[in-house]
């Protein structure tokens, strides 16, 4: 049994609406779950989570607990066996920043781009923001490159002859 | 000389606001390289504060003279330091010595005027930008009871960046 997995990972998604996360974590509680790193998001108005939770209960007992609360809510639920574990953080070194009138293709060309540098990408946002007439997407990196910032904007220069601004900067990172 | 232990999240005392240093001292010059050496033990950090080993005295060290392209004033120990004017606001990830494998992002000022007594009590103003001026911030924090994860802000805050962000109209990218 030692290969088995110390955490399961949870995935949620619904329409949103206040309250979720506090109903979905006390009945994790009651299992005596405990909870790892989590991400909450809205995406397209509807909420999106997924976390990292102890695998002190069985799958089953946390299925149970949480059926209930997403039925009610109308989430849908994954619950998967997890590799790995906390602590495993890397530091992003470069941020990349993108907006362009939005098309097809924006992110295959950059993250295309990217990773022909051995760019390695620790955290993805998009948006597209600028109303339904001009829509315009927006996208922003972080992550790990051995690379010259020179060297990444060269290899992402491209995309500004095709309408895509992309900015390269380095990420600060300080301690104190 | 010795390595002073780093009080660490949840520690109680790290909320602790710091006092006046008054006495200018042999104690407070051995304290400052016991400090120092503290800082130099640790991963890579560009700046500690007295509180963060256990002693609640206005003091900081900040050099960030190893970064490469990075203005700076070299070795700094600021003592009952002061920020008197500060402008322009950017995003930076930080992380420190008191909290262990975890870095976030925090909106510190671009440049500030600082004024600072030295280590026989001498007082001197300082200009900084950027980096340096965002080390002397966190440090700063420190002293009043502030870690940056009581600052940190969503990663998502960064994606639309505001002309507000750049006061003066010359900074923007």
């Amino acid at each position: 049994m030692s290969d088995m997995s110390e955490w399961n990972l949870l995935t949620l998604v619904g329409a949103d609406r206040p309250g979720i996360v506090a109903r979905v974590t006390r009945a994790l509680y009651g299992t005596g779950c405990t909870l790892g790193e989590a991400s909450m998001l809205r995406l397209g108005g509807n909420f999106t989570i997924m976390m990292m939770v102890s695998a002190t209960a069985s799958e089953q007992s946390i299925r149970e607990a949480l059926q209930p609360v997403a039925e009610e809510l109308g989430l849908r639920l994954h619950l998967d066996p997890l590799q790995g574990g906390l602590h495993q953080h890397l530091l992003p070194n470069v941020q990349v920043r993108v907006n362009g009138a939005d098309r097809a293709g924006i992110v295959a060309d950059v993250t295309e781009a990217l990773v022909a540098r051995g760019f390695h990408i620790l955290e993805l946002e998009s948006d597209v923001a600028g109303g339904a007439e001009r829509p315009l997407y927006i996208m922003n990196i972080q992550g790990y490159c051995e690379a010259t910032l020179e060297e990444l904007g060269e290899a992402l220069s491209g995309l500004g002859e095709r309408g895509v601004a992309v900015d390269v900067s380095p990420v600060d990172l300080l301690i104190g | 000389m010795a390595i002073l232990d780093i009080l660490r999240l949840p520690d109680p005392r790290l909320k602790q606001v710091s006092s006046t240093v008054e006495r200018f001292d042999a104690a407070l010059r051995d304290f400052v390289a016991d400090l120092e050496e503290t800082r130099l033990d640790g991963p890579a950090a560009v700046g500690i504060a007295a509180p963060q080993v256990g002693r609640f005295q206005r003091i900081v060290i900040v050099d960030v003279s190893g970064r490469p392209k990075t203005p700076n004033h070299g070795y700094l120990v600021l003592i009952n330091p002061e920020i008197l004017h500060w402008e322009g606001f950017a995003m930076g990830r930080e992380g420190c010595l008191s909290v262990p494998d975890y870095t976030g992002n925090v909106m510190r000022a671009t440049q500030i005027r600082l004024r600072a007594q030295d280590l026989e009590g001498q007082t001197h103003e300082y200009d900084m930008e950027g980096y340096e001026a965002r080390a002397v911030q966190h440090e700063i924090d420190h002293l009043d009871g502030l870690l940056f994860v009581d600052r940190v802000v969503s990663r998502r805050t960064d994606l639309y960046r505001r002309k507000v962000y750049a006061p003066r109209g010359g900074q923007g990218r």
